[in-house]
């Protein structure tokens, strides 16, 4: 695990800039931080100013949500090199993306799209990432999705298509409990299983956050990934099962809308030490 | 999601740093930090066989983009649920995904023309543009340049004209708001030049300084829409003057002349001729005030 991050293996948060202030004064169990990478793609300005008061006290993580790894396309050379600038500027402890696609035909779409999982999208995935790491000069973390729907096109299973893109392009992974979850609610399958099929020994990071309910044309349950709520204790038992068997890891809480005051995300990620802790007491 | 985590502030949040690390830009490439060369991609085969795919139940990106964007649209074959049935509506929650979060960066970028059209008009108005101008950038701080010019096209908002220069004016707030930081001069260094030599001076302006003419008292029918109790927009033309002292982009209303001569200013005019570009009764004193007060001027040049 230590040569896929240089994150601690400790709770994190999804940074917020209205937490500025709280955060620096008391970080709680906090020990990084982790950012969404176009949000500081501006010229100056407060958030470039707050993130480099905050990389001198935290380790930071740059989370990238528009690159469109998984795009047709390729990828997009000015977007490369806006992040390759933010990732020199900052030297971030990891950088990481996912594995989904945001702009088709030069419209960005601002949602992490899913794709099939098909030899064609294997080779198009893989050059992708190759090219990422080629130009920031370092391994990247790629991020499993949260899926709604499947492709009837899809030949490999998700878990065995993500090691075997860790395996050509030595990228390392992203594995969002939560996205494990609401997959798994949503398309009928066992969330542990997909855990265990999981190459876990490439695992950088770990995502927890919150989502929520709805119901299918058949009146099946539907999760949204929505990231505004408290994680739901189903994916909390889910970490515990997967730091149960990864051993310790990065842990971040993720909460992007509706974002709630300081002390309700500081216990979300006591909840993630607490788990963190418990797995090192097993192991 | 990412506007607004872009636009909010965290209030009287200490940070001072970035002022007195001051010429310390926080834009990489303007600290000329050298950067590893883009690598020759190799061309797989695997991408140049052209885009016949031989599964017919092979969704292209093409088609799963098209549908998104047009609800009236099928879903498109070939997407099921996880026991092999139609998507159906497993599909919408990308199509709602993709509308809620453009309509909300446009909520977000844009509160004047929110506020003045009310949120089921401005929800209307976001609807149709997010379908005719989708983002060209994953950059959502810079979503919705096209507004403006499309609010002066949409004909049900005919009737109100002042719109567009309103959302000229967000458009330049939020510009404002990230742009690039730069030290602003001590206030005392223009009086420390010979008067006969003021004349021939060279005023570097801030990055974060813009300016919005208008017909419309756009700058007063902003503060009115924001905040009901500030006085009912007079009968004018303003031309809005947006700096930003440090992180807190501030709007105020062009002095008589201000604008002409900060425009004059801003294509590298010297302090003489941007004076008289302001027209012969124009007095520079109050206008250099405002921006020496604010940090508006970055830089003293002889010419």
């Amino acid at each position: 695990m230590t040569d896929l991050t240089r994150l601690p293996a400790a709770p994190g948060v999804g940074y917020k800039p209205q937490h500025f202030t709280e955060i620096a004064a008391d970080p709680g169990p906090v020990r990084w931080i982790e950012v969404h990478a176009e949000n500081y793609m501006g010229d100056g300005g407060r958030p470039l100013a707050q993130l480099r008061a905050l990389s001198e006290r935290f380790p930071v993580s740059v989370h990238g949500v528009g690159l469109s790894i998984g795009g047709e396309g390729r990828l997009d050379p000015d977007h490369l090199a806006r992040l390759a600038h933010l990732v020199d500027w900052l030297n971030p402890a990891s950088f990481s993306e996912h594995l989904a696609w945001s702009t088709h035909d030069s419209h960005f779409l601002n949602d992490l799209l899913p794709l099939p999982y098909t030899a064609a999208t294997l080779s198009r995935v893989c050059d992708h990432i190759d090219e990422v790491q080629a130009r920031l000069s370092r391994r990247m973390l790629l991020e499993n999705p949260s899926s709604y729907l499947a492709f009837a096109e899809s030949t490999w299973s998700e878990p065995d298509f993500l090691a075997e893109i860790a395996r050509r392009t030595g990228c390392g992974l992203l594995l969002d409990v939560n996205n494990v979850f609401v997959s798994a609610t949503n398309l009928g399958f066992a969330p542990r299983d997909y855990i265990d099929a999981f190459p876990l020994d490439r695992v950088g990071e770990i995502h927890v956050g919150g989502h929520d309910a709805d119901t299918d044309d058949a009146g099946a349950p539907l999760l949204i990934d929505s990231h505004g709520a408290p994680t739901a204790d189903p994916v909390w038992s889910l970490l515990g099962h997967t730091l149960g068997r990864a051993g310790p890891r990065p842990v971040l809480v993720e909460w992007d809308t509706d974002v709630p005051d300081w002390p309700v995300l500081a216990a979300e990620a006591r909840r993630a030490e607490a788990a963190l802790a418990l797995c090192e007491v097993a192991a | 999601m990412t506007l607004r985590d872009t636009l909010r502030d965290a209030p009287g949040a200490p940070v001072r740093q970035s002022r007195t690390t001051g010429t310390g830009r926080p834009d990489p490439e303007a600290a000329g930090t050298p950067r590893p060369p883009a690598p020759a991609r190799p061309v797989r085969k695997d991408r140049t066989t052209g885009t016949a795919r031989p599964d017919p139940a092979a969704v292209s990106q093409q088609d799963f983009r098209d549908a998104l964007l047009d609800p009236a649209r099928p879903v498109p074959k070939g997407l099921t649920t996880g026991t092999g049935a139609p998507a159906g509506r497993r599909y919408d929650v990308y199509r709602n995904n993709v509308a809620h979060s453009l309509r909300e960066a446009l909520e977000v970028g844009f509160p004047t023309v929110r506020a003045l059209v009310g949120e089921r008009n401005f929800t209307v108005i976001a609807d149709a543009y997010l379908r005719a101008e989708p983002p060209s950038s994953p950059l959502m701080m810079h979503y919705g340049s096209g507004l403006p010019a499309f609010l002066e096209a949409f004909k049900p908002l005919e009737k109100l004209g002042y719109l567009p220069d309103c959302a000229r004016l967000d458009l330049a707030m939020r510009q404002s708001y990230h742009a690039a930081d730069a030290a602003p001069i001590d206030p005392a260094a223009l009086s420390r030049h010979a008067p006969e030599r003021l004349a021939a001076l060279r005023l570097h302006l801030a990055p974060a300084l813009r300016l919005v003419p208008s017909k419309w008292p756009t700058f007063s029918i902003r503060n009115h829409a924001l905040d009901r109790d500030s006085p009912k927009p007079p009968a004018r033309a303003e031309t809005a003057l947006i700096l930003r002292p440090e992180f807190d982009s501030i709007p105020h209303i062009a002095p008589p002349g201000g604008a002409a001569f900060v425009a004059a200013l801003a294509k590298g005019h010297p302090l003489g001729k941007a004076t008289e570009a302001a027209g012969p009764t124009f007095d520079p004193g109050p206008t250099l005030a405002l921006l020496l007060r604010h940090g508006a001027i970055t830089g003293l040049e002889e010419t």
